[in-house]
């Protein structure tokens, strides 16, 4: 429970089973009384089983499908167990429980509440393509959603009921498609959202991949897919 | 002489194993259908290859043969396009699948740790 409201935490993992037993237990330390789904992605290490000894349910997909995959499954679990609210959080760690309250907070009066990374707190910041794809994406998805969007690709996203609902039968599992067409779908059929600013920290594991070359084709995948999203029903 | 006997057996060839793996159930009927049909158009083509020269000459095209190229490469390009759809069909379904399956084993695991707490309370 968060503020009264049955909360389920949505873990997406692809052989995460270095980090996932820190961030569980922070999660469960942090918000005691909250349900933790880890959406295990066809891993091949032991995630599953590291997950579920940390106290975490545990749904575990037979191939690996995508971030957009595994979230729709959790989005279709929450639906399935009646849960009021749904927040996805990083496998790795760089997502800080401690502000889900925050983000609970905010769904009284939208559906939507993404944490936000560039909004104020804490020093994360990326250069180059990457950076303008950000800022593109930020400066779209921002009118379309009547509200101001600088973090559109944050995996730090807390959902109530009704998008639950929407996310449980609709979500895409392409590349992308889970952060920014998500956005682009929320926006449009007229659900409230909302950014909150939160620190990021350092992933506890894994790294993150820095090459301009990637950071190009990042920028051109994020134009496709924001295009593609645009005109699409 | 040599290129109507060469295409005229292909045709023959493809048409046996098409039979064939219809025969053998290894092909959906939809698709064997499709391709009997492309076959039993292009196969009087192949014998007669001047058969079409009247038709290419009316839309400006050099010989039958060109036309019946490029009509074959317009069609292959169709049937891609059309695969390609079948087969994005398909990823959703398994998709779905894959993640009916996670559901399930989830909720039988839930059941399982249920069960065996109140048989370890009960003991």
């Amino acid at each position: 429970m968060v503020n009264g409201k049955r909360t389920l935490i949505i873990i997406p993992a692809l052989n995460e089973s270095g980090s996932i037993a820190d961030v569980v237990g922070e999660v469960r330390g942090e918000l005691p009384g909250v349900d933790v789904l880890v959406v295990d992605d066809g891993s091949t290490d032991r995630t599953a089983a590291v997950a579920a000894a940390a106290g975490a349910k545990v749904a575990k997909l037979p191939y690996n499908l995508g971030v957009g995959g595994a979230m729709r499954l959790g989005y279709r679990y929450a639906r399935d167990h009646n849960y009021d609210v749904a927040i996805q959080i990083d496998a790795d760690g760089q997502h800080d429980p401690r502000y889900v309250p925050k983000l609970v907070d905010l769904l009284e009066d939208n559906d939507l509440v993404i944490g936000a990374r560039f909004a104020g707190e804490g020093d994360y910041n990326v250069r180059g393509p990457r950076r303008w794809a950000m800022v593109m994406l930020s400066a779209v998805l921002s009118r379309v959603a009547h509200t101001k969007l600088t973090d559109t690709t944050s995996g730090f996203r807390a959902a109530n009921r009704r998008v639950i609902e929407m996310f449980a039968s609709w979500y895409p599992a392409e590349y992308l498609g889970d952060t920014v067409e998500t956005l682009v779908h929320t926006a449009r059929r007229g659900y409230r959202i909302r950014q909150v600013p939160v620190a990021m920290r350092k992933r506890m594991a894994g790294t993150p991949s820095h090459s301009p070359a990637k950071a190009m084709v990042y920028l051109g995948r994020a134009f496709a897919v924001l295009t593609l999203a645009l005109i699409r029903r | 002489m040599k290129l109507t006997l060469v295409t005229g057996l292909t045709g023959l060839l493809l048409l046996g194993t098409i039979v064939e793996l219809l025969r053998r159930r290894q092909l959906r009927e939809k698709y064997g259908m499709l391709w009997l049909a492309v076959l039993i158009i292009v196969i009087p083509l192949s014998l007669f290859p001047r058969l079409l020269d009247n038709v290419a000459e009316t839309l400006g095209v050099a010989s039958g043969v060109s036309l019946v190229l490029f009509l074959g490469i317009v069609f292959l390009l169709l049937v891609c396009v059309h695969l390609s759809w079948e087969v994005s069909a398909l990823e959703e379904e398994t998709r779905t699948l894959a993640e009916d399956l996670a559901l399930l084993r989830a909720e039988i695991d839930a059941d399982r740790a249920a069960r065996d707490e109140l048989v370890s309370t009960d003991g």
